[in-house]
């Protein structure tokens, strides 16, 4: 794809991923923040589909919509403010934030600008999924297994986290500091119940 | 539509989510900070597959590394979230300033 239309798509998307990428942080409503999060992401999606790169593209498309609808829950579920009704302003260090986010933009920015990038033209731009599929599942299967059982290892390690009971009792009650000698009687330590008054706090 | 002009959108993407991640106080939002800079992650990773790698087939496997990253992040970053809150009653950056129990 060439020509003036997809420039100009590419530059709505693109100014549309970052403005959008931007309100994130600006808007009252969670929920709000949470969809211009997947606005950014489709909008990305779409520019990928203009690089040619469809099933990238596409495959965001999927996966964005279905995280989104998941983090819009824990927004909701988590945060005070889910509707926006009231203006809300929860940030610290905002300055050194600022400072930060426009120095690591400029910073990459400059590189792109000024680095001697090389320029080679697709070799095959009909058959870039067909070419993936191939990559996927020839040369780079180790890498897909090696990512399965990541993905597997990450299943575990979140219901780990978050169940609040194990098959021995209580998730927390089996945590005891071990001693140095093996054979020795582990220490006994009174689990602090947290104070469901002392560290709620923060909404601002 | 060039590769200059893609790296500089996500270079902007990966800037705002800098500034997300460090201004934020809710663990929910500074997650969304790192997936907004993931995002630019893998705008730049497929416009240099487009432009600079002559589409090798492994530029495209490089991008689909990036959205694993953001899966993996996505679910343990919401464990920690449940974790900590069942634990501690924080659901901010404020609210857990020890690493201890």
């Amino acid at each position: 794809m060439t020509g003036w239309p997809v420039d100009v798509a590419f530059w709505v998307l693109a100014v549309g991923a970052v403005w959008f990428g931007w309100r994130v942080f600006r808007t009252d409503s969670m929920v709000r923040a949470t969809f211009a999060l997947l606005v950014s992401f489709l909008d990305v999606g779409a520019i990928m589909v203009l690089l040619l790169a469809e099933y990238l593209g596409v495959a965001l498309f999927f996966m964005m919509a279905v995280e989104m609808t998941v983090m819009a829950i824990f927004m909701v579920a988590y945060m005070m403010n889910p509707a926006g009704l009231n203006p809300m302003q929860m940030v610290h260090q905002p300055r050194v934030a600022v400072v930060a986010g426009v120095l690591a933009a400029a910073g990459l920015a400059a590189v792109a600008w000024f680095a001697d990038l090389p320029s080679v033209a697709l070799v095959a731009p009909q058959d870039t999924i067909r070419e993936l599929g191939l990559e996927v599942m020839g040369e780079s299967m180790i890498l897909m297994q090696t990512a399965g059982i990541t993905l597997l290892a990450t299943m575990i390690g979140a219901v780990a986290l978050t169940a609040a009971h194990g098959r021995f009792g209580e998730a927390t009650s089996g945590s005891r500091p071990p001693r140095l000698d093996p054979d020795a009687e582990p220490v006994e330590q009174e689990m602090a119940r947290p104070d469901p008054h002392a560290h709620h706090g923060g909404h601002g | 539509m060039t590769l200059v002009a893609v790296l500089v959108v996500a270079a902007a993407l990966i800037g705002v989510g800098v500034w997300g991640v460090l201004s934020q106080q809710s663990f929910v939002m500074v997650m969304m900070g790192f997936e907004l800079a993931l995002n630019g992650v893998m705008l730049a990773a497929a416009g240099a597959w487009r432009f600079a790698a002559g589409g090798e087939p492994k530029g495209q496997v490089l991008v689909i590394v990036a959205l694993f990253v953001m899966a993996i992040e996505a679910a343990i970053g919401f464990a920690l979230v449940v974790a900590v809150y069942r634990r501690r009653q924080a659901d901010t950056t404020e609210g857990i300033a020890t690493m201890e129990r």
